[in-house]
């Protein structure tokens, strides 16, 4: 149980959030060319990272805004917040 | 050689106040080299071991756990034995390891308390009632044991559940299993650790490892904190680790490592003697021997290797339990603690080669793995052993995520996952 601060709404409790797993998995630009190994890649295979992870998270229960987070898979800390489309920062 | 555990033995011992009970197993240093080290000493690792040495005459072969045997997830979980899945692949897999739960006292020599005190799982909605029923008689199709109950049968075989229409979700039916029960987790692991050491299997505790050491596409070893350990075969069995392991070997699982919660109430007189489980208000809830009420609770949603999981979910649980057990409403509970579940997903296990040769996997058992310890150790032991799976967990290959051929079964999983 954490804190998370929405870039929209300000700190609110975690439970308010819906996570959203890895972040940066881009969308294949020409989906009907992909080999189905490249599909199970895209939709099923991930990091799963013990440690700095960057991920999404929608703040379900408020304004219902997607937003991106770095944070430490050990702890829960939160290390920054960044919005979509934006570059996340180094940690 | 052991001693063989028996009454004769637990009196001869009682003469000289148990002071002189042999080792269950012992405390070596590594090998230089192994034919194959099991990663991970839970009760899959140890139970994997066991089957190759007993049916596969592998002798030769190391677990490797970077803490103490048993003190993962084995000792986390709620006991729960049950074979009452979906698919015609999961029932093969899990009524394979219940019916090895059947004898395993007996086979290994140990006392796992293993209780067929039967497994009920509610409906309370129409869609649980049509879900349940399908799988009730997907089940008998399959040879599994199973029966659908009416709520007045609920009642009648566990009265203390509120069966009042005017609860907010409430009992409609339910199905049971009474083959299914529960089983005592350490006992699993330590039963299983001293079989296979008396074999000649070799069992390292406090043993990281650090690295996997590849030649192209095969495996040579593996970099613990004990020292390099040369081998041809590798079975990684870390549960919400397989990640972390995986990535060692430089490649990637279709994981995500979430905290799953549990907790233990103070002990109290018998009440209910089977065990109850409710996915659509998720709550479950069993007795141990000891009196303890133990209740499992949710995954959270988010990945997170923390071991300790979110204060709604263990109150969304306790409110679900408290609903349909009034009883149990000034009950205080004694411990929580969360453990780290690697779930798939579709909901099913992966025990699996790998595209590296001598590198295998069993993995992705997710919120209930323990029930099918025996079974998944004996599975992945022919797998590593003959380098092909056995026909029982052909469909649990990892390769399943590339050609779609998924088993899903989140319906089937007990809890929402």
């Amino acid at each position: 149980m954490f804190l998370i601060s929405c870039p929209y709404c300000g700190v609110r409790e975690q439970s308010e959030f819906k996570a959203g797993g890895e972040a940066h998995i881009e969308r294949p630009k020409q989906p009907t060319e992909l080999s189905d190994g490249e599909w199970a890649e895209y939709l099923f295979m991930r990091k799963n990272i013990k440690g700095i992870q960057l991920e999404r998270w929608n703040h379900a229960h408020g304004c219902r805004k997607w937003f991106n987070a770095v944070r430490d898979t050990t702890n829960d800390e939160i290390k920054a917040i960044y919005k979509m489309g934006e570059k996340p920062p180094t940690i | 050689m052991k001693n063989k555990y028996s009454i004769f033995s637990l009196i001869k011992n009682a003469f000289s106040y148990h002071e002189n009970w042999q080792k269950a197993w012992k405390d070596p240093a590594p090998k230089k080299e192994y034919d194959a080290v099991i990663i991970g000493g839970g009760g899959h690792g140890l139970a994997t071991a066991y089957y190759l040495a007993k049916k596969h005459n592998m002798k030769n072969i190391a677990v490797v756990e970077k803490g103490w045997i048993g003190g993962g997830n084995t000792g986390r979980n709620t006991t729960i034995i049950r074979s009452n899945y979906l698919w015609d692949a999961s029932t093969g897999l899990y009524d394979h390891a219940l019916k090895l739960w059947e004898g395993l006292s007996q086979e290994i020599n140990y006392n796992v308390m293993f209780s067929q005190r039967g497994v009920m799982n509610l409906a309370h909605n129409l869609q649980d009632i049509r879900d349940l029923k399908r799988r009730t008689h997907g089940n008998r199709l399959n040879g599994i044991d199973a029966v659908y109950l009416s709520t007045e049968e609920v009642k009648k075989f566990c009265p203390i559940i509120n069966t009042s229409p005017d609860i907010r979700y409430p009992v409609l039916g339910g199905t049971l299993q009474r083959r299914a029960g529960t089983a005592r987790h350490d006992a699993v692991a330590w039963g299983y650790a001293r079989g296979a050491d008396e074999m000649g299997v070799d069992i390292i505790q406090n043993c990281e490892v650090k690295g996997i050491k590849r030649n192209g596409d095969e495996v040579e070893g593996i970099e613990t904190t004990k020292g390099f350990i040369k081998t041809k075969k590798i079975g990684v069995v870390a549960a919400g680790h397989s990640s972390v392991l995986a990535n060692m070997a430089g490649l990637r699982l279709p994981l995500e490592s979430k905290p799953l919660q549990a907790l233990v109430s103070e002990p109290v007189k018998p009440i209910i003697d089977t065990v109850v489980m409710s996915n659509a208000v998720h709550a479950y809830v069993s007795q141990s021997d000891k009196g303890e009420l133990v209740i499992g609770a949710g995954t959270d949603d988010y990945i997170s290797y923390s071991q300790k999981g979110s204060h709604d979910i263990v109150e969304g649980t306790l409110n679900a339990i408290l609903e349909l057990y009034p009883i149990f409403s000034r009950m205080k509970m004694l411990r929580q603690w969360g453990g780290i579940v690697d779930i798939c997903p579709d909901a099913s296990p992966i025990i699996s080669k790998t595209g590296v040769k001598g590198l295998y996997f069993n993995c992705g058992w997710g919120t209930g793995g323990f029930k099918a310890t025996p079974g998944s150790g004996d599975l992945f032991a022919h797998t590593i052993a003959n380098d092909e799976p056995h026909k029982l967990n052909a469909a649990f290959n990892l390769n399943r995520f590339v050609s779609g051929d998924l088993v899903d079964e989140h319906g089937a999983a007990a809890v929402a996952h």
